[in-house]
């Protein structure tokens, strides 16, 4: 056991874990952030993505030594969180944009999605549908047939000119 | 699609709420979207649970072999760890089912019947000492040869004969051609992104209670009852939010539920039974491969005389729902158009392969692939376009089908064709690709060996392809389910639905508030939702078969006019008026309402196969635009239209998903989807082999929804969930003969068997669906 | 199965690393280097062989990172990720191939954290970078507490997933020579469009005359011809009898058409859960013929 210093969404976290425990694992089961989820735990599917520095990466293949003093955003550092207790949360405008094209179905992909969505907005990507194919070809979708999540980033992209 | 323009920024979204303060623009958002997007809901694997073991199976590694014993390393503390046999099942070793074929695990001198069969389980506190654990059980075993090949099979699950009998030969004969064909077709996997799992909690009294992901709770439910011997309370069966199903977790999740609930019986400890991607796709059910032999009499002005139709399924090791996949696969591979005489002769055969089942078209997908592929090669024979030999033979109102039945009303087939023709400029553009083809051949330059290029390295082509599903369960299906959905006004006013058809993404949390709002006259978003929990919910049956809008909302609506004219009718003011303080004066009042049968319909003889077969049908066509690599074979799905006739659409954002997501699902089928097989094991197991469509595979696609109600339902709602999976793939094989001239009669369509068509070389395709790939050369 | 957690070391400079690795004592068994992960963390679940009984992390040697020219060697450090190759305007200008393997590999997750060094020593006969690499006659320093040595490509790849690396020793640098008039192209055919695993790969290369000063000989014909491929054999190959009948020629039909026959005749891939042996050996030909159909303008 090591100790590793993480910072998940703007807040502090130190584990005492397995170097090669998947960062996937230490999320969901150590820090108790199962928003991230596991759909191959081969890097298929890419349910796990977070942010790490910034970029889009499989949690599943990252053991969380190479995360140490990262900078890790998951799904559930999206929205803003609530004012006060028992208020709505303010959902950043990418979730905003899934729930008003049906971006998300069985939700599963969403978190994924969502980070993949965010790390090619936060890149500068534009509306082109192309390129948001591209940026979210690492997270497969069962659901949606793709079409309600492109429109949804591409709606956010559209919206920051 | 219009393009959606509302600011984003504004608003502001509690879990589990539609934004407040806003005017809500129709329809609904979906209703647990909040906590989809922000991470919050809660799949299985996400529940914690305090104390859980881990459970896992041990599996046969023999496609065919008697168990003769399970050895346990006895220097192994086992201790540590539970372990259950067939030896350790209360009540009947049988995973509840049509038949009762399938054991919970293979009990010590059983017959293994396939490579992935449950032989033992394991649970222990921790995932270490499980692996471990694993590690120190063997399974003896004595091999017994194995069937891979439908064919060759001498076991039969189900049979039918549908239509014509012996009369096909005469029928045939006053035809002007007629045309043979063999179509076939591999297994798909549901691959919903949320693998299967169960947590199962013993209960005082030697109950249990099992969460999990899963579209039935009460098939659970009665599997359950029945292997564990309990009552209808001590067992519970509680559904999590569910990552997909697509049938996929219509019946295997009895397996797997079993599996945890006898884990936590005998361990008395919460067991979390959670499959990775390997184990899911080894062992969970897949939709049927089938081959479909197609005789068929025209006119020389291409009307159809006579189909005579033969159907092999492939039903795996044990007999799951085959029987009505096949029924389904029978009922509509003459495809929708009239014809006087018609024969369908299907059966469904045993192999020891894993078992076959539910997956989102239950049949129909495979059998209408091979009607429409082989109607198309009637019109090419016949020098006819696709498009007309459709127009010519569609089911018109007042049509019969084979099983007798009259076409009353809602019957779309030619609506939605043309529509779909007209959006995607399909006569234009096929006379486009129609004269770059001629181009090409007359260019002189074509290769005269496979080794060669030609001038041209793509080409382009559009195919259509129409479809008919029946909406609900087929014949007399759903009146012997008799489902009950209710609706409560609480104490304190308030109104609950309480129905077991479960959320897996398809939007019953959203469309279900919507129905009984209309009904009573009040905003969705003051209507709750009981959780899907087998102790608070009624049987209302399955959510599949596209059933739940048709069957579970029409029952809604009917419980929602009940209560409103019961209140309104004592207070004499509106529901939404006066509800409250009804429910202050009477307490709570709950609808139970149970399916009845459509009026004016008659019933469906079993035995014959006479008679109506569906309540209603449902109508699908699809144009698709693809490109081919000529030189690799690869094919690139550009453009789908999809028009799909859906009775009356309850929430067009959530039916063009549908229609989105299933059409991708069938391209999928259509083109890369595929599972070889070695001596019954699955080649392609894993995500990195088995390849479903990326945000870069998929088509644009644009939706056209098209209503023709059915009248016997209050809302005219025909199911939408597995239409668009009967169209994509016959589209895109017509697609890609109309780029190449060539037919792919087996699928997928991959590249490997378009290389093989365009150059003539079988060799370059590999085996064909149901054939086993050559044994593996000695290692090097 | 759940995957293990083996022990692990994170050194910051290549002599620790070097000495982690060679430490034969470990009493759980010989240490596995880990870069980006992406073919490493799959083997953990123990199902597609024997998982590392100990791990050396690699990700914390900067050392290791960059790219740059030295002279006309282009320089590669063995940890660079498929993204930094995206994003290197030296790669764009000196070996565009590269470039173009690195979009096909994987999707963004997978390009952000898998490296060059990674792909060469899982020594995978679809790694999709190995062609390129063949074709441009790289060599790979390597390096251990034994010194620095440096291998040709072409001898690395020693037999199916077998490399010249001795198990404690570290791919540290490619190196890539950049010649005059070289001109490379790079075509993968793979089982979807992202996220695919390639079903044939090849890089071809040759030099044009005009654009040589150091030959002779009609401008418009191939010199230095090289034919790599991956997924058709059980190591990343060069196709040395096809490279001949080109060497010299101009790319007229005539010798696209030998071409394929001489290729089709050299290869002998074989069936798999992705393709057909048939499939690939006919898909290399054609690719061939119709990169020198390319080439020659008819
Ligand atoms: C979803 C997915 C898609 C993929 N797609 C592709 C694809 O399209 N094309 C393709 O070619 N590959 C693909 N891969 C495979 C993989 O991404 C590449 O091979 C990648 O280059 C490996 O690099 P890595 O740094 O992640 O290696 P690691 O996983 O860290 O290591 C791989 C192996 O190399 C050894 N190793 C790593 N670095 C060194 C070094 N410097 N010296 C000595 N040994 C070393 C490790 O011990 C290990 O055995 C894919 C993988 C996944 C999971
Ligand atoms: S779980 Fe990590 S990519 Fe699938
Ligand atoms: S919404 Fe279900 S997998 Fe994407």
């Amino acid at each position: 056991m090591t100790t590793y210093h993480l910072t998940v969404n703007g807040a502090p976290a130190e584990v005492d874990v397995p170097g090669m425990r998947r960062l996937l694992d230490v999320l969901r089961e150590d820090l108790a952030l199962t928003g991230t989820k596991e759909g191959c735990g081969e890097g298929e599917c890419g349910a796990c993505t977070v942010l790490l520095d910034g970029a889009p990466v499989d949690a599943c293949l990252v053991p969380v030594c190479q995360a140490d003093r990262g900078d890790i955003r998951t799904v559930e550092g999206l929205a803003a969180p609530a004012s006060s207790p028992g208020a709505p949360a303010a959902l950043d405008p990418l979730q905003a944009a899934f729930l008003v094209t049906g971006g998300a179905q069985c939700g599963i992909c969403t978190p994924g999605m969502l980070m993949a969505g965010r790390a090619y907005l936060d890149a500068g990507g534009g509306p082109d549908h192309d390129a948001i194919r591209e940026a979210i070809a690492g997270n497969l979708c069962r659901c949606t047939g793709y079409t309600k999540i492109v429109e949804a980033i591409a709606l956010v992209a559209g919206a920051h000119p | 699609m219009t393009t959606r323009t509302e600011s984003l920024h504004a608003l502001v979204v509690a879990p589990g709420t539609i934004a407040p303060g806003r005017v809500r623009p129709a329809p609904p958002r979906r209703r647990e979207g909040p906590a989809k997007l922000t991470g919050t809901a809660l799949y299985t694997d996400d529940i914690v649970v305090p104390g859980a073991w881990y459970g896992a199976t041990l599996r046969s590694a023999d496609p065919h072999a008697t168990f003769i014993a399970l050895d346990l390393d006895p220097a192994f503390d086992w201790s540590r760890v539970c372990v259950v046999t067939a030896a350790d099942i209360p009540g009947e070793n049988v995973v509840s089912s049509i038949k009762s074929d399938q054991p919970i695990l293979v009990p010590i001198g059983g017959t293994i019947r396939h490579h992935a069969e449950p032989l033992a389980l394991l649970a222990a506190p921790d995932r270490s000492t499980l692996r471990e654990a694993r590690g120190r059980v063997t399974a003896r075993t004595v091999a017994l040869p194995g069937v891979f090949d439908p064919l060759e099979s001498d076991h039969t699950f189900a049979s039918y004969t549908i239509g014509a009998g012996d009369d096909i030969e005469a029928a045939m004969a006053r035809a002007e051609i007629v045309l043979e064909g063999e179509y076939r077709v591999g297994h798909q996997e549901q691959l919903y992104i949320e693998n299967n799992a169960m947590i199962a909690v013993p209960t005082e009294g030697g109950g249990v209670t099992v969460t999990g992901s899963l579209q039935c709770p009460y098939y659970l439910h009665a599997a359950l009852k029945r292997g564990l011997g309990l009552d209808d309370a001590a067992a519970r069966v509680i559904q999590a939010e569910t990552g997909g199903g697509f049938g996929g977790k219509e019946e295997f999740p009895s397996v797997i539920g079993l599996h945890a609930a006898l884990l936590a019986r005998k361990a008395q400890k919460p067991v979390r039974m959670i499959y990775d991607r390997h184990e899911d796709i080894s062992a969970t059910t897949k939709r049927h491969p089938a081959i479909v032999r197609h005789r068929t009499g025209v006119t020389a002005d291409g009307r159809l005389v006579a189909q005579d139709i033969e159907i092999i399924m492939d039903g795996g090791a044990y007999c799951t729902l085959t029987p009505v996949v096949l029924s389904r696969g029978a009922l509509h591979a003459g495809g929708p158009y009239r014809c006087p005489d018609v024969r369908i002769r299907a059966r469904a055969t045993r192999t020891n392969t894993p078992p076959n089942g539910a997956f989102r078209g239950f049949g129909a997908p495979q059998t209408e692939f091979a009607a429409e592929v082989h109607l198309d090669r009637l019109a090419e024979r016949l020098g006819l376009s696709p498009l007309d030999i459709r127009r010519r033979n569609l089911y018109h109102p007042g049509d019969i089908t084979p099983t007798g039945q009259v076409l009353r009303d809602s019957v779309a087939a030619e609506e939605v064709l043309e529509r779909a023709a007209e959006a995607s400029e399909f006569v234009r553009l096929r006379a486009r690709t129609a004269d770059a083809r001629r181009r090409r051949a007359g260019s002189g330059s074509l290769p005269g060996s496979a080794l060669r290029t030609d001038r041209e390295r793509r080409a382009s082509g559009i195919g259509l392809a129409l479809a008919w599903h029946g909406a609900g369960f087929t014949g007399s299906g759903e009146i012997k389910l008799a489902s009950v959905a209710s609706i409560e006004l609480t104490a304190d006013g308030r109104v609950r639905v309480l129905t077991a058809a479960t959320e897996m993404g398809q939007g019953t949390n959203t469309i279900f508030p919507q129905l009984v709002g209309e009904a009573l006259g009040i905003p969705d978003d003051a209507i709750d939702l009981a959780p899907p929990d087998t102790a608070e919910v009624p049987d209302s049956g399955p959510t599949v078969a596209s059933r739940t809008a048709m069957v579970v909302g029409g029952l809604l609506i009917k419980a929602a006019r009940r209560l409103r004219g019961t209140v309104e009718a004592a207070t004499g003011g509106s529901f939404a008026e006066t509800a409250a303080d009804y429910a202050r004066q009477h307490g709570p009042t709950r609808i139970d309402q149970k399916f009845e049968p459509y009026p004016d319909s008659t019933t469906f003889d079993d035995e014959l196969y006479r008679g109506d077969a569906y309540p209603a049908f449902g109508w699908a066509a699809c144009v698709v635009q693809v490109d081919v690599d000529l030189d690799t074979g690869e094919v690139q799905v550009n453009e789908v239209v999809a028009a799909d006739d859906v009775g009356h659409v309850i929430h067009p954002v959530l039916a063009e998903g549908q229609v989105e997501g299933g059409t991708l699902q069938a391209i999928g089928y259509a083109t890369i989807e595929e599972i070889k097989l070695r001596d019954g094991r699955y080649l392609n197991d894993r995500l990195a082999t088995y390849i479903i469509p990326t945000a870069l595979d998929a088509p644009r696609i644009s939706t056209i929804l098209v209503e023709a109600p059915f009248h016997a339902a209050p809302h005219g709602a025909k199911g939408i969930g597995e239409l668009p999976m009967d169209v994509g793939a016959p589209a895109v094989v017509a697609a890609i003969a109309d780029a190449t001239g060539v037919w792919i009669t087996d699928l997928p369509a991959s590249p490997e068997r378009i290389l093989a068509a365009l150059t003539g070389r079988p060799d370059v395709a590999g085996p064909r669906p149901g054939e086993s790939e050559p044994a593996l050369p000695p290692a090097r | 199965m759940s995957p293990v957690e083996p022990p692990v070391t994170s050194p910051t400079d290549l002599a620790a690393a070097y000495a982690a690795l060679a430490d034969p004592v470990s009493a759980a068994g010989r240490a596995r280097p880990i870069a980006g992960g992406t073919d490493l963390m799959v083997a953990l679940t123990g199902e597609l062989g024997a998982p590392p009984a100990t791990v050396v992390d690699l990700w914390r040697l900067d050392s290791l990172r960059g790219i740059t020219l030295d002279g006309d060697v282009l320089v590669l450090g063995a940890l660079t990720t498929y993204t930094d190759i995206r994003r290197s305007t030296t790669c764009g200008e000196h070996l565009p191939a590269l470039v173009q393997a690195a979009m096909t590999i994987g999707a963004a997750q997978i390009q952000n954290r898998g490296t060059l060094g990674g792909n060469i020593a899982n020594a995978s006969p679809a790694g999709d970078t190995l062609p390129v690499l063949l074709a441009a006659d790289a060599s790979f320093i390597l390096g251990s507490v034994r010194g620095e040595r440096e291998v040709p490509a072409e001898a690395f790849w020693t037999g199916y997933r077998q490399t010249a690396l001795a198990p404690d020793e570290l791919v540290l640098r490619i190196r890539i020579p950049l010649r005059s008039g070289r001109e490379m192209r790079f075509r993968k055919v793979g089982t979807r469009r992202a996220q695919s695993i390639s079903k044939v790969v090849l890089g071809l290369a040759w030099r044009d005359h005009g654009e040589m000063p150091d030959t002779t000989g009609p401008p418009g014909a191939w010199r230095d011809v090289r034919l790599a491929l991956g997924s058709v054999a059980a190591t990343p190959i060069r196709a040395r009898a096809t490279e001949a009948v080109l060497e010299g020629r101009f790319p007229t039909p005539e010798t696209a058409d030998l071409a394929a026959t001489t290729l089709a005749d050299e290869l002998h891939p074989i069936d798999d859960v992705r393709s057909t042996a048939e499939y690939r050996r006919l898909v290399a030909a054609r690719i061939v013929h119709r990169l020198i159909r390319e080439a020659g303008g008819w």
